[in-house]
């Protein structure tokens, strides 16, 4: 999660777009200068442009697949966390019990977000994002097993039946010894 | 749900790891609790008022209390209470420093010292015989500086020396039917008259010598007439008594051992005359009272046998004994009755037609009339005589008459209270504000300035004692109306004399009290008393504009069948707002758990008869009540014959008493208990008004038990015939305790235990789904406390989280008593280092709040017990789970934490019973202990868990939030700065 929010950050805060593939001029707002000819500058850089789009999107696939692989680590500290917190229930397994839910939760509402310096024509974002999602959810259960071993998941009767009323009689009898 | 059981958890938790120790800071003491110390209706007073010294009143009450109060002010100097069995027979001061009491049926003599109340000397008397009790000082009887004191009792005359409480002689009186009336002694000689009755025709006198108990003389004679009552003595050597119808008014003289009678019949005295008269006792020489029927007639005795009518009223009349105020002149006085006035006069014995003293005393309609009149003497500036007179009224309150007013007064009926109940206080509107607002501005701000100086811990020790007597005074406290919390309530309590008060929780103030018309004496009812108080009408919702009321249940007599009187009081006011005599007897009271429109209580009345009588008498009550009908069952307790029956309701009454609101009743089912191997001697059922908030119990590892709750369980606890006595006068093998849960519809045997070799008394508390009781076991010699819980092994199948989720399951649905019940019961025993006199146990609004057991000790104090230490469950090595759970590690015996004294450094003298009242804040509930003393505090068993506490500390909150106020904005001013230096960079 750090790490794929600091790919994001330092390495890409900007970015211009330098090659241009439109062929057509139409879809130019300016028409091409006189004695300009498009073909013979494109069949130039054709080659050299193709590499360059191949490295990066071979860059921005390793990329994604890297930032999918990063709450495995987190995974396994969480699980490490809770292994230390214990099985009772006070503030610090509390709130690590707490962090585990939260940050999958988190993480999953921002899927989109992650991988959104990965989109791409030509990447398949498709492999990572369920590898980062079922990772996250991983994590999800771990927190909720944890939950559970604390015993705050209602799944016992006990957890239905403590705040019943009595039930109430029908018959109502009164008396003692006699004054 | 999840977070609640989380809460429920983290409280658990919370708890388990903090000891709670309910104790209070000194500071604390009255801050919500008061002590309110009380006598008892006096039953006799000496004044000591010499010179020296202060001056003071010594009494002996019914309650069996001897004190010594304050002349001035009526308080209490010093104070012992003897105890139920230990009755008080008289008073009198010796030697001018001892105060001697005669108890116990004339057997145990006690000398306190005056000033401090010490106790100087103890000696016990026997006697042949039980007899009437006699007591004698007199000062002029020295034996070598000595001061003697003659006692007649248990047929056994006895002179005791004052000085260290020797028996100097001994004189039995063993004749066959003896009856001692008076012991007289004439002032000036050595020597003591023992006259009495025998074989109800003949008066014996016998003349002895007081120095060395001689017998010197020993005279009898028969009157045929026979001999009524008592006997007044009128000269040293002459009574007056009645014959046996009541009718004839004898002189008996013994001058000179010879006995004269001279026979005088009232109707020549008294014109109009009828009915047989009864004598008052006086001291007085030569003059004596007869009461006939509502008069009192005021008699002169002249030259020995010549009798002259004085007076005769209709009014209420008292006589105070004679007061000696100087060489053969003695005084005494008669306090008459006028509607809103007494009249006292006070006159010299041999001067009848002159008053020494004669005032008139305003005094309050709802103290009743004049019982008793004790008169003190005291030398004005101008060397007149003064007199003092203190009164003792219907109402048992003690008051001092000085110079034509009230100094002082007590309200010592409250010593004995027979019941209590509470009301709420009227909602505060605007306009209805009773309390006190303080208006001074300057005051307001120096309370405020030295309560902040107070929390900056800047105060001085004047500051501190200046702030404690503030908290102490605090107005809201005792504020006539609703508090959100639920504090201020009224305790409406009954007194023995018939007399209803109403105390403000705030500070114990009495804010009205009233005198019923129903349990005053009248002519249809002679012997009224007071039984029970219940909530009658209880505005809630939508009749709030009506005052509550409560009804009052009293009868006629001690007898099963006497007539009932009832009585409705509305309690904002304090005024009887009607009362009946009832032509039916009052056996058993059941409210019923049914209102109607205007929220009055459905009652059910239950005659010697077996019939029962529904109030309130109005159709809307029959239609609800008929509704009901066949749901409705009533039992009774027989404990003098050993049996428990059921009853049913079965239509309409017929025959003589048909009446409306009359219904016959059938019997559906008894228990006897053979009566020659158990005696039922204690019968206990939950309290109505108990709220439960669950039927589950979640034990360690997630399991539930279902709770047995119903309103119709009793326990009865019985003991075999020869436990019934005394500790300590049967073997264990001889002596068992039994103790049943029974169901009260149906009559069955829910669980049964015994006990081998233990007995009574047998004290106990039934709660919830559990009955916690005393009593005493013969084997270990220890007192031991048993717990019995009630589980429903039906409802235990349902186990299935889902049908739970969803709501499909029957734990809800209203249950009939007559499906076959499947429980279990799990029980423990432990030791208790103290006896017990009550027992009780807290109650909350929504019974969330876990319960503490009060125990009242032989000690007179309040003792706060967990129920945790009760807990049947409880194992030598608890299991983790188990602790969680907050399951305290099993020992044989109940602690007893020195902190958790409700009373803390108190004591509830006598103590008799404990309320405890649900507050409107969960956390808490109300305790007030009652006995001769009264007590009030609140108490929070889980400690207040909602609401903050007193020594909460505000300032810390208050600094905390400025300075984390204080930080935000620092703390953002400058990451704008770095944010902005970060973009020029």
């Amino acid at each position: 999660m750090e790490k794929g929010k600091g790919i994001m950050g330092s390495g890409r805060r900007w970015a211009v777009d330098f090659s241009d593939n439109s062929t057509a001029p139409s879809s130019r707002d300016i028409p091409d200068p006189p004695g300009f000819a498009r073909a013979s500058v494109d069949q130039d850089d054709s080659t050299v442009s193709r590499q360059k789009k191949d490295a990066e999107s071979n860059w921005k696939t390793q990329k994604a697949w890297e930032v999918a692989q990063a709450p495995f680590k987190n995974l396994l500290m969480m699980g490490f966390m809770m292994w230390m917190a214990g099985n009772t229930v006070h503030l610090f397994s509390i709130g690590i019990t707490f962090s585990a839910l939260w940050q999958p939760i988190s993480a999953l509402q921002g899927v989109g977000k992650v991988f959104e310096p990965y989109k791409d024509n030509k990447v398949d974002l498709l492999g990572p994002k369920l590898l980062f999602i079922a990772l996250n959810l991983g994590g999800l259960a771990l927190g909720v097993w944890k939950l559970n071993t604390l015993g705050l998941l209602p799944t016992h009767a006990s957890d239905w039946v403590s705040s019943l009323p009595p039930a109430q009689e029908v018959e109502y009898s009164g008396g003692g010894i006699p004054l | 749900m999840a977070i609640r059981s989380f809460l429920i958890l983290f409280i658990l938790f919370f708890f388990s790891s903090l000891n709670p120790i309910l104790s209070l800071y000194e500071d604390q003491v009255g801050l919500v609790d008061w002590h309110q110390q009380y006598l008892g209706k006096v039953k006799q007073a000496v004044f000591h008022t010499h010179k020296t010294g202060r001056k003071r009143v010594v009494v002996s009450t019914e309650e069996n209390v001897v004190a010594s109060l304050d002349l001035r002010q009526g308080e209490i100097f010093w104070r012992h209470v003897l105890g139920s069995n230990d009755v008080i027979d008289g008073i009198d001061i010796a030697l001018g420093k001892y105060v001697i009491t005669l108890s116990s049926g004339g057997s145990i003599l006690r000398a306190w010292n005056l000033p401090d109340g010490q106790m100087v000397w103890e000696s016990s008397l026997r006697g042949p015989k039980h007899s009437k009790s006699l007591f004698l000082v007199r000062t002029n009887l020295k034996i070598e500086k000595d001061n003697i004191v003659i006692i007649f009792s248990n047929g056994r005359l006895n002179a005791v020396s004052c000085m260290d409480g020797e028996v100097l002689w001994e004189k039995d009186f063993e004749g066959e039917s003896l009856k001692v009336q008076q012991v007289i002694q004439p002032p000036g000689s050595n020597l003591i008259y023992v006259v009495g009755f025998a074989s109800s025709s003949l008066f014996e006198m016998y003349q002895i010598n007081a120095l060395n108990g001689e017998l010197l003389k020993h005279e009898s004679a028969a009157f045929s007439g026979g001999f009524l009552g008592e006997v007044s003595p009128v000269f040293s050597e002459t009574v007056v008594a009645l014959d046996s119808t009541g009718l004839i008014l004898l002189t008996i003289s013994f001058q000179n051992g010879k006995i004269s009678f001279h026979q005088m019949p009232i109707s020549n005295l008294v014109k109009d005359s009828f009915g047989p008269a009864k004598i008052i006792p006086s001291s007085v020489t030569g003059i004596f009272a007869i009461k006939m029927n509502a008069v009192t007639i005021v008699i002169r005795v002249k030259d020995e046998s010549k009798l002259e009518v004085v007076e005769k009223t209709n009014h209420e009349t008292s006589i105070s004994d004679a007061l000696s105020i100087s060489e053969g002149q003695q005084a005494f006085a008669l306090v008459q009755h006028a509607s809103h006035e007494i009249h006292l006069r006070v006159k010299l014995a041999h001067n009848w037609d002159d008053n020494l003293l004669k005032e008139s005393v305003k005094m309050d309609q709802h103290r009743g009339l004049v019982h008793k009149v004790y008169i003190n003497n005291y030398i004005r500036t101008d060397k007149s005589y003064g007199f003092r007179a203190l009164i003792v009224m219907e109402d048992h309150s003690l008051l001092l008459l000085q110079q034509g007013e009230i100094v002082w007064s007590r309200e010592d009926g409250l010593a004995s209270i027979i019941d209590v109940t509470t009301s709420e206080l009227p909602v505060e509107r605007d306009g209805v504000s009773v309390a006190k607002v303080e208006h001074n501005l300057f005051e307001w701000l120096k309370g405020h300035m030295l309560k902040l100086k107070g929390t900056l811990m800047l105060a001085s020790p004047q500051d501190i004692a200046a702030i404690q007597s503030m908290r102490l005074k605090n107005s809201e406290k005792s504020k006539m109306t609703r508090d959100h919390n639920g504090f201020r309530k009224l305790l409406i309590v009954l007194t023995r004399a018939g007399k209803l008060f109403a105390l403000h929780t705030g500070d114990g103030h009495i804010v009205w009290s009233h005198l019923l018309q129903s349990l005053q004496k009248s002519k249809v009812c002679q012997h009224p008393i007071g039984l029970n108080l219940y909530k009658w009408q209880v505005p809630h919702h939508h009749a709030m504009d009506e005052n509550p009321s409560v009804l009052v249940i009293g009868k006629c007599g001690p007898s099963s069948d006497a007539p009932g009187a009832l009585s409705f009081v509305d309690t904002y006011t304090g005024k009887e707002l009607s009362s009946l005599s009832l032509v039916h007897s009052v056996a058993q009271v059941i409210p019923l758990p049914y209102t109607d429109s205007t929220e009055q209580c459905l009652h059910l009345l239950i005659d010697a008869d077996k019939h029962a009588h529904l109030y309130p008498k109005t159709p809307e009550a029959i239609s609800i009540f008929e509704r009901e009908f066949s749901n409705i069952y009533w039992y009774s307790v027989e404990d003098d014959n050993g049996i428990i029956k059921g009853h049913a309701l079965r239509g309409k009454c017929t025959g003589e008493v048909a009446d409306e609101v009359c219904f016959e009743t059938r019997e559906l089912w008894s228990i006897v208990f053979p009566s020659e191997s158990e005696k039922i001697i204690a019968a206990v059922t939950r309290k109505l008004n108990e709220v439960v908030h669950t039927q589950a119990k979640v034990i360690a590892d997630q399991e539930v038990m279902y709770k047995y709750i119903s309103r119709n369980l009793l326990f009865v606890a019985t003991v075999a015939l020869k436990g019934s006595v005394e500790i300590g006068s049967v073997t264990p093998e001889e002596s068992w305790l039994v103790a049943y849960l029974i169901d009260t519809v149906t009559g069955r045997i829910l669980h049964q235990v015994t006990h081998h070799g233990s007995q009574g008394p047998v004290h106990a508390v039934f709660s919830e789904n559990w009955v916690v009781y005393h009593y005493f076991n013969l084997k270990a010699h220890r007192y031991e406390m048993s717990v019995i819980e009630i589980y429903d092994q039906s409802r235990a199948d349902n186990k299935d989280v889902w049908k739970l989720v969803l709501g499909k399951h029957n734990l809800t649905s209203p249950i009939s008593l007559y499906s076959r019940p499947d429980v279990i019961t799990k029980s423990q025993s432990y030791f208790f280092t103290h006896s017990v006199k009550a027992i009780a146990v807290t109650s909350t609004t929504k019974g969330i709040t876990s319960k503490q057991l009060l125990i009242g000790t032989i000690g007179d104090q309040v003792l706060a017990l967990d129920k945790r230490f009760l807990d049947p469950r409880r194992t030598v090595n608890p299991t983790q789970a188990e602790k969680e759970e907050g399951i305290i590690p099993l020992i044989d015996s109940l602690p007893i934490i020195p902190q958790s004294y409700v009373t803390h450094a108190l004591r509830v003298e006598g103590l008799r019973g404990i309320i405890t009242v649900p507050a409107k804040l969960e956390s808490t509930t109300l305790v007030f202990a009652h006995g001769v003393d009264l007590f009030f505090t609140q108490l929070a068993p889980s400690r207040t868990y909602d609401s903050l506490t007193d020594d909460f500390n505000y300032a810390l909150l208050l600094i905390t939030i400025v300075a984390l106020l204080a930080a935000i904005f620092v703390t953002w001013t400058l990451s704008e700065r770095k944010e902005l230096q970060e973009n020029w960079r």
